[in-house]
């Protein structure tokens, strides 16, 4: 498939030194927009997509042709209204839609797999810093996202503290738990034991390692639902049977419903990916960036913060958030925080929650309003 | 607007920044910010309020004041004010150390219990008194540590709490509560107001 007529990159010339030492330049960031900047360039969003999202963050998406993985907060008269904001986001740097990654080429042309560089949330947020000079501009009405989404507002705000007014971080936390390594770890193991994966250097689409990519997404689709939003959407309900069949198909409703969600990830992710993004999310840990005082990530900015965290979401529980706002009003900081119930796990984020959409769409329209 | 709400603003300078702990609706919080240029924040515990503060462009955390005023730093803010909520807490006295901690000044209101028409209620009906500061049953009422007047202005004293200003509040008329005149002010005001300092 020719993807690339529908990806937009900023080739980024100026070298750009990684958390691993090593040095990138010429790089590609691709990118998307929605809405438009307005004269005073004063209406800007950066919205920071999670482990497995990208740049395509409403409306369809021209390289899956399905929704964008946002498309309940982000369009016109929704939460993020692009009818008022101008909404960026760029595919991660590791990533593998169009951004600088092991998919691509080195200087000899070869392609990278596990030869390219392990990237951090910082070299991340750093690279997508030069997004703000191409489009010109001074400072952001707000940066926002969800879970590694989340990471990066963080790690963003305290690179940049004078570059966006409000900062919304959704179900995110300031570092890894030993829980999130364990579930990015189960990934890449499924990922490095198929024996396609050799040592990253598979090449073409039909010899990728996609079993164990697609067990890898497996195994993290169910720590992103809720037990209870399991057990109402599927219970023990027998997929198009009757009864059981004394085998090992997918005779639960669940079973099939994994294995779908497993084999439409690998069409469109790649698994060199996977292991770099959940690598990068593992290394985070923005308090020890401060010898172990989350405060002083925060101290130089002035930016109105609200965070969000859901009932049921156990991969970024509650508390996990909440450590964050304590960071903040240690240090008299303007934050805002609410914990939206919800039964729809980690993943509540993406899907249509009202509570949290009207939250989120209050905050930014009232904070708008008094700029 | 509750003249409960215009006389805690009548208390607090322009520009301060202020807490209000169970902030509930924002109303108070709201006023403050428009009329007085605060810099205000609100904590408050229902999940449905801090939808209706931020609605109104408010900063406010969702949180229990038992539990998450211990996160604020000592004196961060000018003012904190508990409206009517200290008699709902399970340990009114830890929440009035901590808002003495976190505030340089408090400003606390509480419904009293020494008001004539609750005297009276319980008197001569002999079941509990229900008035317009106390509108709940006995069964569904978040009270749990009501008191006088007369009983919060010994208590202060007591812990060495420095009264700056004390009002007694009813309907439209507030008054200024002192030693001499307690026992009045007790019977015929059914809110106290208090600014506090430790």
């Amino acid at each position: 498939m020719n993807t690339e007529k529908y990806i937009k990159t900023l080739i980024v010339k100026k070298p750009l030194k990684l958390d691993c030492g090593k040095t990138i330049k010429d790089f590609p960031i691709a990118y998307e927009t929605y809405g438009s900047l307005n004269s005073k360039k004063d209406n800007a969003i950066l919205v920071f997509h999670a482990l497995t999202g990208d740049q395509f963050v409403t409306g369809i998406n021209p390289v899956t042709n399905k929704e964008g993985w946002w498309s309940y907060a982000v369009g016109p008269d929704k939460a993020i209204d692009t009818n008022k904001y101008f909404v960026i986001c760029s595919n991660v740097i590791g990533g593998c839609m169009g951004s600088y990654g092991p998919s691509h080429k080195d200087p000899d042309q070869k392609i990278f797999g596990t030869n390219f560089p392990v990237i951090t949330i910082n070299d991340m947020v750093n690279a997508q810093y030069n997004l703000l000079d191409h489009f010109g501009i001074e400072k952001l009405f707000s940066i926002t996202g969800g879970s590694m989404g989340g990471m990066q507002v963080l790690q963003f705000i305290s690179n940049f503290p004078d570059k966006s007014k409000t900062v919304i971080p959704i179900a995110t936390a300031s570092s890894h738990s030993a829980q999130n390594i364990a579930f990015n770890e189960l990934g890449r193991q499924a990922i490095t034991a198929d024996s396609n994966w050799k040592d990253g250097n598979y090449t073409s689409k039909d010899t990728n390692p996609g079993k164990g990519l697609a067990v890898a997404r497996m195994a993290a689709h169910i720590t992103y639902l809720s037990k209870k939003g399991l057990q109402e959407k599927f219970g023990r309900k027998l997929q198009e049977r009757e009864d059981l069949k004394f085998g090992f198909d997918a005779d639960f409703q669940i079973e099939s419903y994994l294995r779908y969600q497993g084999s439409v990830f690998v069409d469109r992710f790649d698994a060199n990916s996977y292991l770099y993004i959940t690598r990068a999310m593992d290394y985070f840990d923005l308090g020890k960036q401060f010898n172990g005082n989350l405060s002083e990530a925060f101290k130089n900015t002035n930016a109105k913060f609200f965070i969000i965290s859901f009932t049921s979401d156990w991969l970024y529980p509650t508390q996990e958030n909440k450590d964050i706002v304590i960071a903040l009003n240690s240090i008299g900081a303007d934050v805002g925080f609410v914990e939206v119930e919800s039964d729809k796990g980690h993943d509540s984020f993406l899907l249509d929650v009202p509570d949290f959409l009207s939250a989120l769409k209050n905050f930014l329209d009232k904070s708008y309003e008094e700029n | 607007m509750k003249n409960e709400f215009q006389v805690i603003a009548d208390l607090i300078e322009k520009d301060k920044k202020v807490l209000d702990v169970g902030c509930a609706d924002g109303t108070l919080m709201k006023f403050l910010k428009d009329n007085k240029n605060i810099n205000i924040r609100g904590l408050e515990i229902s999940k449905e309020r801090v939808q209706e503060c931020i609605a109104k462009g408010l900063t406010v955390i969702e949180g229990n004041a038992e539990k998450d005023l211990k996160q604020f730093p000592d004196k961060s803010f000018d003012y904190v004010i508990l409206s009517q909520t200290l008699q709902a807490f399970l340990n009114p006295e830890l929440v009035l150390d901590e808002l003495l901690r976190v505030g340089k000044k408090a400003i606390v209101t509480i419904p009293n219990f020494g008001y004539w028409k609750v005297r009276f209620h319980l008197l001569f009906k002999g079941t509990m008194p229900i008035t317009k500061t106390l509108p709940d049953e006995w069964y569904n009422t978040p009270n749990l540590h009501m008191c006088t007047i007369k009983d919060f202005f010994h208590f202060v004293k007591s812990k060495d709490i420095k009264i700056f200003k004390s009002l007694a509040l009813n309907n439209l008329n507030s008054s200024i509560i002192n030693q001499s005149n307690l026992g009045v002010k007790n019977l015929f005001a059914d809110l106290g107001i208090f600014l506090i300092e430790k």
